[in-house]
């Protein structure tokens, strides 16, 4: 393997957590920094060795905040940035990723979630991910389930962060971050790349904060002769900090509105037997495996059973979900946690059918049989 | 009138500044700028970067690229662009709560680094924009509104701590002296290196009330003044005298290599 090479083309059996960096590089990262954290602590390593020989830099930060910050900074100078962490290490992030949800910085976070204090596997933090950061905000989180998806996530967080300007999440999590599996990388010119939009006015014409229909002002670097002011306090379309009501509004609803409004094209779900399914399983991440295994079981024992995998968790497939709810006389709703996401579902599919929370939070994924006996109990 | 020589640096709309009638912090942004005309700095490569308080807001009035508004992460972001793209100017100013308190762990990893910016941090002695409550820079005894009987910490001495974690250029003056504090900034703007020039600042509102018990500038400045002491002057007194004056002059200044990030790979070194 040529670790000198930015896209390693090929098939690999590979670590989940160095996917990701591959993710990463093939969408041209070129800032990483990380603080050292289990179970992410192979994304630094990798980034370590392969970022400085692709022309990138790498910096471990004294703490998950000047690594967040760092990757904000980087990315207003130009930089596709990314930082990675787990579970604990994302909270501290969330200052940062605020900042960035305001300022409009793109970037990329990876949130290998952990249990609290322990290392086994947990899809604890997809409330944390969306709602963590303070003050109004649209989050984008995509959910890979696989050391493929892993990859692919990772570029398509870049492209969306890139187009929105906004931070997004890769969630990922103990289980496939620290699987072996087959990864399959493109050629280079296979990989779609999306860059941010540049200004096409010189300085003295530009209001850095003015958008087109789609809510997303065009971003020049650091040093490119524009001299914004980027704060996080309310501004006005140029920048300036302004404390009145109609400009903190139209700020907000351009920031919420440029994500909320294009939801139908940053959602993305899939879905297995779903045609005339009765029991429909909602599964996000690594739960979508013994999900999709169960619902293959359930169809040999004549129950019509699908899955819809939600590829986005955030923002919220909530067409598709309430498509299904609509069909269905029973949603299940499967995560890896107390019940968090079970709460949306329940939401949108109120008065629509019955939903049953199929969710444990106990260090381990859900067996095949434990979904595929809910499977049974729902259909009674 | 004549117009300030420096306002053609200033942004568009932004006077009057937000700062308390007798303030110092208008004076430091006028040092800059002095300190910057001079030296003809390229304004379009300039990133100047404040966090949260007064201080902070000195970059809004500045005609450059400018971060604003997160409590003590300058030398994050400033890390993160200066990595990216080493040719661009980083200037952070920071108040001492940024500085000392909230951010106190990026200054001394950011001086270890020798991460190549200029940090210009304005001591007021005090959190000021939050109405005076106790800083880690605030001299012992001194009151403010959250050490009602006297504060029984004792204070930091920024230069010191940036000296010793690794600091490259380390220089203190307080605001009654214009001239040096200008060519202090003057020295550091030109340093290569991590550069810290701390001015011990005028904050009447919430300073001079709760420690002095006035709300006079001229008071506030003359008492900064009689606790100041140059570096000759101190080495008359005894340690436990210097302990209680602002030392004023340039400590420290040499040349050391800059930070190009955690892992640089050179072709035919190491692995």
């Amino acid at each position: 393997m040529d670790r000198g090479k930015r896209v390693l083309t090929g098939t690999h059996f590979m670590l989940g957590n160095f996917a990701v960096v591959e993710g990463a590089l093939a969408a041209g990262c070129d800032f990483f920094a990380g603080y050292p954290i289990t179970p992410a602590n192979e994304i630094s390593e990798r980034m370590a060795e392969r970022m400085p020989r692709v022309g990138g830099r790498f910096l471990q930060g004294e703490d998950e905040l000047c690594s967040i910050y760092s990757v904000t900074g980087a990315a207003l100078a130009g930089a596709r940035a990314m930082t990675a962490t787990a579970s604990a290490g994302y909270n501290y992030m969330q200052e940062g990723i605020g900042y960035a949800v305001a300022s409009e910085i793109p970037c990329v976070i990876v949130d290998v979630q952990r249990c609290r204090g322990d290392n086994y596997a947990t899809q604890a933090d997809v409330m944390q991910m969306r709602w963590g950061a303070s003050g109004d905000h649209e989050m984008i989180v995509l959910a890979p389930s696989s050391v493929q998806e892993l990859f692919d996530h990772t570029i398509q967080a870049f492209n969306l962060a890139e187009k929105y300007r906004t931070p997004v999440v890769v969630m990922s999590e103990t289980t496939i971050a620290l699987m072996r599996e087959k990864l399959v990388i493109p050629e280079p010119d296979a990989i779609q790349i999306i860059n941010r939009k540049k200004p096409d006015v010189p300085p003295e014409e530009f209001y850095p904060f003015q958008a087109g229909p789609d809510g997303v002002p065009p971003l020049p670097d650091f040093g490119e002769g524009y001299r914004i002011l980027h704060s996080l306090n309310p501004h006005d379309e140029r920048g300036d900090i302004q404390w009145d009501p109609d400009v903190f509004e139209a700020l907000y609803d351009r920031i919420v509105g440029k994500i909320a409004d294009h939801r139908d094209e940053i959602v993305q779900t899939e879905g297995f037997f779903l045609d005339d399914a009765e029991m429909v399983l909602i599964a996000y991440g690594s739960e979508s495996r013994p999900a999709l295994d169960a619902v293959e079981l359930a169809r040999t024992r004549d129950i019509k059973a699908g899955l819809l995998k939600l590829i986005t968790v955030w923002p919220v497939p909530e067409k598709e979900i309430r498509a299904l709810a609509e069909q269905a006389s029973a949603v299940l709703a499967v995560e890896m946690n107390m019940g968090k996401y079970a709460r949306e579902i329940e939401r949108i599919c109120c008065g629509l059918c019955k939903v049953i929370r199929v969710t444990k939070n106990l260090g381990s994924v859900h067996t095949t049989n434990e979904i595929l006996q809910a499977i049974e109990e729902a259909g009674h | 009138m004549k117009d300030n020589p420096y306002k053609k640096y200033l942004r568009k709309g932004t006077l009057p500044h937000f700062f308390c009638p007798g303030c110092g912090a208008g004076q430091v942004l006028n040092y800059f700028l002095r300190a910057a005309d001079e030296i003809e700095l390229d304004f379009d490569r300039l990133v100047a970067i404040g966090g949260v308080g007064c201080t902070a807001r000195i970059p809004v009035f500045m005609n450059v690229e400018a971060l604003h508004g997160v409590h003590g992460r300058t030398l994050p972001w400033a890390t993160g662009i200066k990595l990216h793209n080493p040719e661009l100017q980083v200037v952070i100013f920071a108040g001492d709560g940024d500085a000392a308190a909230i951010g106190g762990n990026h200054l001394i990893q950011a001086a270890r680094r020798n991460l190549d910016v200029t940090m210009i941090v304005v001591n007021n002695l005090t959190f000021g924009m939050t109405g005076g409550q106790v800083a880690p820079t605030t001299p012992q005894n001194l009151t403010s509104t959250t050490t009602p009987y006297g504060s029984p910490e004792r204070p930091f001495d920024l230069c010191k701590l940036a000296i010793s974690a690794g600091a490259t250029f380390v220089s203190r003056w307080n605001t009654s002296r214009s001239r040096q504090a200008a060519r202090a900034i003057k020295k550091a703007l030109k340093h290569r290196g991590f550069a810290l020039v701390e001015i011990v600042c005028q904050c009447v509102t919430n300073f001079g009330r709760p420690a002095l018990s006035t709300s006079d500038p001229v008071k506030v400045l003359e008492w900064i003044e009689e606790c100041s002491c140059t570096i000759k002057e101190a080495s008359g007194l005894s340690e436990e005298e210097v302990s209680k004056r602002f030392v004023l002059g340039d400590f420290i200044e040499k040349s050391e290599p800059v930070f190009e990030g955690s892992s640089v790979y050179r072709p035919g070194e190491g692995a």
